[in-house]
């Protein structure tokens, strides 16, 4: 990290204009307005409709394709089948282990086989239906202690390891001596159902081929820098002539950051067709598509001294990750790296283990690899305080980690708004006047959490920038700013033009944002590990700052005045000590574009080294860390073992917030999510590799009625290295919703739920059991 | 040899009305009227999302109520009024508003707008409850919005916005505050 890494915490013309304001969004009327275009609202002339044909089979050898009679109904431009896309791809470098469709085996229900283009969409289904697949079906794993158990037949003939897609096993500390030397020891097992993002916006893509030979593709990813890697290598063609735009993107979540076949299948098509070709997946195909948070049956053991401070954890988790790799070389440390925070512990052991199953395959969803342990954990605490007769706030007290603090496995955390989080839901919740004097039935319930704020871990290792800014003054006073970062929903953009108007002395409409277009921008890694903020507005402050000093030059040489005099303001440039004297934005520009040259700047960011000094050391290392506490109320209806969420209150230190009306629509929305998941969704594949219901009606989203009162409490505690101080919203405030709803329970009708989702089932038959612990000789005298 | 791209489908001529305009248009009977607003019209600020009466991300009014557009076949549509999310801000004008219409901007001042893909359907499902009700309860607004997924806010943010027109009363665009109690 070089010092132009780090730009300091102040407002860089004594006071925030626009910093802190809650502006609106930079899109904002567009999207009201129906203007902003998504995927599938482009289309061009000859435009060709694609589709895919996929895998009934959880687990086939493919002996044969035939499609002749496909190709031979009128209106049928193409068809391909995995021999036209033989090339490897994955996003991680390492296990690179997905074809665009399949090449000898499919490996789920949905498996990507062939791919056709045509003149519209019913004729593509229809061409569909006249494709002939030989398969000869394999013996399917659905239950991931199968796979570890046996790796024959192998879902993945080149792995060394059987049908284990990884495992890390990593220590930190005298574990064994901690444990047995501890006061108390929690024990537990626990198990966190899959869940899927369920983006609003189905994954939709629009491939033209030119007639110079350059393929541009539209596509609703979060990850256009890895798309168009991608593609170059699929494709074999250099990636100077591919083109990859992200245009307005309707929800991901960690949905669209990986490369996806129809990205593939679509460019190819058009490449065949000299067509443009578009292709829309259906809803169902959405959720074969999946890509979304692991299942994980975890084992935890924490230990303890007397006076609650934590001694040691262990766990052991099995990770169920669908048939291909993904992201999940990473999800297998994050599950383990992630939980060293926001508590001191100085002994940890973690082993977690990844196997592949038939199964659509997981990755990244909002919390990458660290909502189900941070779930596992957070009971565990809860359990804890229980045992010792502590209130919980005052176990997670008693073992902060602090500010300008290193975790047991080796990672830096500087701001840490941590203890102030716990402050403000405690007192907002009422917690200390409500907490178990509530009537039977209902319950508070809290917890905490850590996430990153990016992480220096690049995905394909290389010494660049992370994140790239280019600016661009125009002598209308107009600055375009071109970043090659994805706004996907979250507000990136937003945010890219708060900062420089802020650095600038702008009025917002001065700025307009041209972003994820690999022609035009410069890289920028993606939508992911919520780096966004961070990252880019770290690079935006570089380019800001190399500017500043031309225009103040400028202006103060015009003048005649000692530059420390000149400050850009709201539009214009005033002297600050001649109130009489001022220009608008534009002279000051065309003064300093005749005085210097066309007035432009690049700027970047890129991360200090960061992480432990051990393999898989800097997986999980971010330059700040966000700190999340929740407090959760439920109800839990005896009879019918319904749980409902009344309400839940949300502390996030997010560092400085850049613009709080953003920041609490991402610790609302992720609260939701995370409540969602705990109680109604589930991502199940049932016992003929078939997704249980891949419908929006099946998969059961909370809608308005269904979602409880939700409220955010911003903390923010300065970071040293973010922009003007700022840390991530995006994806920490989710972590404690679910550990925290369990933790309610609890306190409501005294039963503790382990195992995800909370259906009432689960919570009856729970009752059940508790009634019988606490009638132990009355049913003993009723059995004889 | 057939020549590729010519094959047609046997469809009717439809009349619809829609955002105020009469339009003809060919189409294949089976066709939606999400699809048509969609694909023949060029009115993509209806969304879909699932095309199967779920999520809500097509809604449109038709005759003033909600309706979901991707479960209406386009020639069920014929003699009615279809207003969509393009049709509010002229529909404003017209009335002698200036900009966006206050629904809308109020959707905007709230944060409501994430990814916005929901976005269309819910300010005219938020829309339609308001103008037969300028003042709904929470518990109104809920209900009014309950067949409108949305993704990325949590609805808070969007019941925000229907309360600032609920309290404004309808006329007036609301300013701009942060919602969120901050430290
Ligand atoms: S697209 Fe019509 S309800 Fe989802
Ligand atoms: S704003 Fe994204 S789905 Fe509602």
């Amino acid at each position: 990290m070089g010092a132009r890494d780090r730009h300091g915490i102040d407002p860089p013309w004594g006071e925030f204009r626009h910093v802190g304001q809650g502006s609106t969004k930079i899109d904002g009327l567009a999207k009201a307005t129906g203007a902003a275009l998504y995927a599938d609202d482009l289309s061009l002339p000859l435009m060709l409709h694609a589709k895919t044909l996929r895998s009934p089979h959880p687990h086939a050898r493919l002996r044969a394709i035939d499609s002749g009679a496909a190709l031979a109904l009128p209106g049928v431009h193409a068809v391909i089948t995995g021999r036209d896309l033989p090339v490897r791809y994955g996003i991680l470098p390492w296990s690179q282990d997905e074809t665009a469709l399949a090449v000898d085996k499919v490996r789920f229900v949905g498996d990507p086989v062939a791919a056709v283009a045509a003149v519209d969409e019913d004729t593509a289904n229809e061409a569909l239906k006249r494709i002939r697949v030989d398969y000869e079906l394999l013996h399917p794993f659905l239950d991931p202690r199968e796979s570890l158990a046996r790796g024959d037949p192998p879902i993945h003939e080149d792995r060394k390891e059987g049908n284990v897609s990884k495992k890390v096993e990593l220590a930190f500390g005298d574990v064994d001596s901690a444990f047995a030397g501890a006061a108390v020891v929690i024990e537990g097992d626990y198990d966190f159902h899959g869940t899927t993002h369920a983006a609003i916006e189905p994954h939709c893509v629009l491939a033209r081929y030119g007639p110079d030979g350059v393929l541009t593709l539209w596509s609703s990813t979060q990850i256009t820098h890895y798309v168009h890697r991608a593609l170059s290598r699929v494709l074999g063609l250099p990636p100077h002539r591919i083109r990859v735009i992200q245009p307005c993107l309707g929800g991901a979540f960690g949905g669209k950051s990986d490369p996806f076949s129809l990205e593939f299948c679509a460019s190819l098509l058009a490449i065949r067709t000299a067509r443009p070709v578009k292709m829309l997946y259906t809803r169902e195909e959405v959720f074969y598509a999946h890509r979304g948070r692991h299942p994980m049956q975890m084992r935890y053991r924490t230990a303890a001294g007397p006076d609650g401070r934590l001694a040691a954890v262990d766990a052991r988790i099995l990770i169920d990750g669908g048939a291909y790799s993904s992201y999940g070389l990473v999800t297998t440390y994050y599950s383990g790296q992630l939980l060293t925070g926001p508590y001191h512990f100085p002994a940890y052991r973690f082993e977690s283990t990844r196997v592949f199953t038939n199964k659509p395959p997981c990755g990244p969803k909002r919390g990458h690899g660290s909502v189900q342990p941070r779930f596992a954990f957070e009971v565990q605490l809860d359990r804890l305080a229980e045992r010792l007769g502590l209130d919980p706030f005052e176990l997670r007290r008693r073992n902060l980690l602090g500010a300008d603090a290193t975790t047991v496995n080796g990672q830096r955390v500087t701001s840490n708004g941590f203890a102030r989080c716990l402050e403000r839901v405690e007192e907002a919740s009422g917690w200390r006047q409500r907490r178990g004097r509530l009537p039977r039935g209902r319950g508070l319930g809290m917890a905490g959490s850590m996430y990153i704020s990016g992480t220096n871990y690049p995905i394909y290792p290389n010494p660049m920038p992370q994140s790239g800014i280019q600016l661009k003054l125009d002598r209308s006073g107009l600055v375009t700013v071109f970043s090659g970062g994805n706004d996907i929903g979250q507000g990136t953009n937003t945010i890219v033009r708060c900062l420089v108007a802020e650095e600038l002395g702008l009025q917002l409409e001065q700025v307009r944002v041209v972003a994820a277009d690999t022609d035009l921008c410069p890289v920028d890694l993606g939508a992911y590990s919520s780096r966004g903020t961070f990252m880019i507005g770290n690079a935006v402050l570089d380019a800001c700052r190399k500017l500043r000093g031309t225009l103040v030059s400028a202006v103060a040489e015009s003048w005649g005045v000692d530059p420390r005099r000149v400050r850009f303001v709201d539009g214009a440039v005033v002297d600050l000590e001649d109130p009489g004297r001022s220009l608008p934005t534009a002279d000051a520009f065309q003064l300093a574009e005749a005085r210097f040259d066309t007035l432009g700047a690049t700027g970047s960011y890129n991360t200090p080294s960061l992480g432990g000094d051990y393999r898989g050391g800097t997986i999980g290392a971010s330059p700040a860390y966000s700190f999340t506490a929740h407090v959760v109320e439920v109800t839990v209806d005896e009879e019918t073992g319904r749980i409902t969420c009344e309400r839940a209150w949300i502390a996030h230190d997010c560092g400085r917030a850049l613009n709080p009306v953003l920041v609490a629509g991402q610790m609302e929305g992720s609260a939701y999510m995370g409540l969602a998941e705990a109680l109604v969704e589930e991502h199940e594949v049932n016992r003929f590799g078939l997704h249980r219901g891949p419908s929006l009606l099946d998969y059961r989203l909370p809608t308005s009625v269904d979602t409880p009162e939700l409220h955010s409490l911003i903390v923010e505690s300065l970071d040293p290295e973010g922009p003007y101080g700022a840390k991530e919203a995006g994806e920490g405030p989710l972590h404690p919703a679910i550990p925290a709803l369990s933790n309610a329970v609890f306190d409501a009708v005294g039963i503790r739920l382990q195992h995800l989702p909370f259906t009432p089932g689960k919570v009856l038959k729970a009752l059940r059991a508790a009634a019988a612990e606490r009638r132990p000789a009355v049913a003993a005298v009723s059995g004889t | 040899m057939l020549v590729r791209g010519l094959r047609r489908k046997i469809g009717v001529i439809l009349q619809l009305q829609v955002n105020g305009d009469v339009h003809e248009v060919d189409v294949p009977d089976h066709w939606t009227l999400l699809e048509v607003l969609r694909y023949r019209l060029g009115l993509t600020g209806s969304k879909q999302g699932c095309d199967k009466g779920d999520c809500g991300a097509c809604t449109v009014l038709l005759d003033g109520q909600p309706a979901i557009s991707c479960l209406v076949l386009a020639r069920e549509a014929e003699g009615r009024s279809v207003l969509t999310i393009e049709g509010l801000a002229p529909r404003h004008v017209a009335a002698g508003g200036c900009g966006v219409d206050p629904v809308q901007a109020a959707f905007d001042a709230s944060g409501a707008l994430q990814c916005g893909f929901c976005q269309s359907g819910m300010i005219l499902s938020a829309w339609a409850l308001l103008a037969r009700n300028p003042r709904p309860r929470p518990e109104e607004v809920r209900a009014a919005l309950a067949g409108n997924l949305c993704r990325c806010t949590g609805y808070t943010q969007i019941f925000d916005a229907v309360a600032r027109l609920a309290t404004a009363g309808a006329a007036t665009a609301p300013e701009t505050s942060p919602e969120a109690v901050r430290d």
